[in-house]
């Protein structure tokens, strides 16, 4: 791989991880429990798919020839989507919503701590936007984390459920692919063994103060990064980008 | 499974700096820092303001609507109240 090859895989992995989770929580607009929460929600999906564009719109200036922000979204297939596995499971319920949101707002926050201070010139402007979102979206997944786990018996035990079944989901964040090795090398890319602390620490503060637990267990699955996704890609995708599929450069 | 409702909060925001807040409208919230928060995503999110306050609806006492003739027809026919006879500054915006 060139050097610029790795930029731009390391950059559609960034982007890949917002873009899905972005649609996945654009998927409750209409359908949050209350109309204030299905706002925050939504406008949550909208600060992700805004980095998403962001970062698309740079992977596809640095491949150039005809590839533009569409094309990156909407034209690669399953294979070829570079996102973590947690990003991608199901909304389930609000408790599976908030826990997935929680875990990943954390990551993404340290991430771009510390690709504020990457080589990289445009990714560290990228970066500098998205912590402000990332800051506001930390807070309000945690408040929720809080105020579910600490709240009734069946508010805590729907979170502890969600807990048990997403855990398995976030140990991925940590186990770096070829190109996030060689991003880092570069001197572009964020030091996952440097997040990897502060995540355990900031998850183990808010679950405390939330009355929940963490799962013992070590298992950790993968294949997110390297294009081997879990079933659920598959769908969010054919939704995701039916129209350019259809009608190929449609534009609105 | 609880049908309570969230208390309702009325949400004031300020436009921008050296405006007062006014009142944008209500919304439902468990607390008031859950009130702020509602009220940024749904109030601020075209950068309505750069200041939120929230209250409780319960604590605001209005005046009885049947008071209407005595409170305010009165002060129909008092044009001399009006400051209208003085020349403002240009720099002076909001009065």
């Amino acid at each position: 791989m060139t050097e610029r090859d790795v930029l731009s895989d390391y950059i559609l992995h960034l982007a890949d991880n917002s873009m899905i989770l972005g649609q996945r929580c654009a998927e409750w607009c209409g359908h949050g429990p209350v109309l204030e929460q299905d706002i925050a929600l939504t406008n949550i999906a909208l600060d992700l798919i805004g980095e998403a564009r962001s970062l698309y719109h740079y992977a596809a200036d640095i491949k150039g020839g005809s590839a533009t922000e569409d094309s990156e979204a909407f034209l690669r297939d399953v294979l070829q989507y570079r996102n973590c596995l947690l990003t991608e499971q199901p909304n389930t319920d609000w408790a599976y919503t908030i826990v997935r949101q929680f875990f990943y707002d954390t990551f993404h926050y340290h991430l771009h701590k510390q690709l504020s201070e990457s080589s990289d010139a445009r990714l560290k402007e990228i970066a500098l936007k998205t912590i402000k979102e990332s800051t506001y979206h930390l807070k309000w997944s945690s408040e929720w984390m809080i105020r579910l786990g600490d709240g009734t018996e069946v508010s805590k035990n729907k979170m502890q459920t969600a807990i048990n079944d997403l855990w398995e989901y976030t140990g991925e964040f940590f186990i770096p692919s070829e190109t996030e090795t060689k991003a880092l090398e570069m001197g572009i890319g964020a030091d996952l063994s440097k997040i990897a602390p502060l995540w355990r620490s900031k998850v183990e503060e808010v679950m405390e103060e939330a009355t929940l637990t963490i799962p013992a267990s070590n298992y950790h699955q993968k294949g997110g990064k390297k294009g081997l996704h879990s079933e659920h890609l598959g769908y969010i995708l054919a939704e995701m980008q039916y129209l350019q599929r259809a009608y190929p450069g449609a534009e609105w | 499974m609880s049908n309570k409702e969230w208390p309702l909060w009325e949400v004031f925001i300020r436009a921008k700096q050296g405006l007062n807040h006014k009142h944008v409208g209500s919304l439902h919230a468990a607390d008031h820092q859950m009130a702020i928060e509602n009220a940024r995503d749904v109030y601020t999110r075209r950068m309505e303001g750069v200041s939120i306050w929230v209250v409780e609806s319960k604590h605001l006492h209005a005046n009885e609507p049947s008071d209407q003739d005595s409170l305010f027809d009165p002060a129909n026919d008092k044009v001399y109240r009006h400051p209208t006879f003085y020349v403002l500054p240009e720099e002076l915006n909001h009065m």
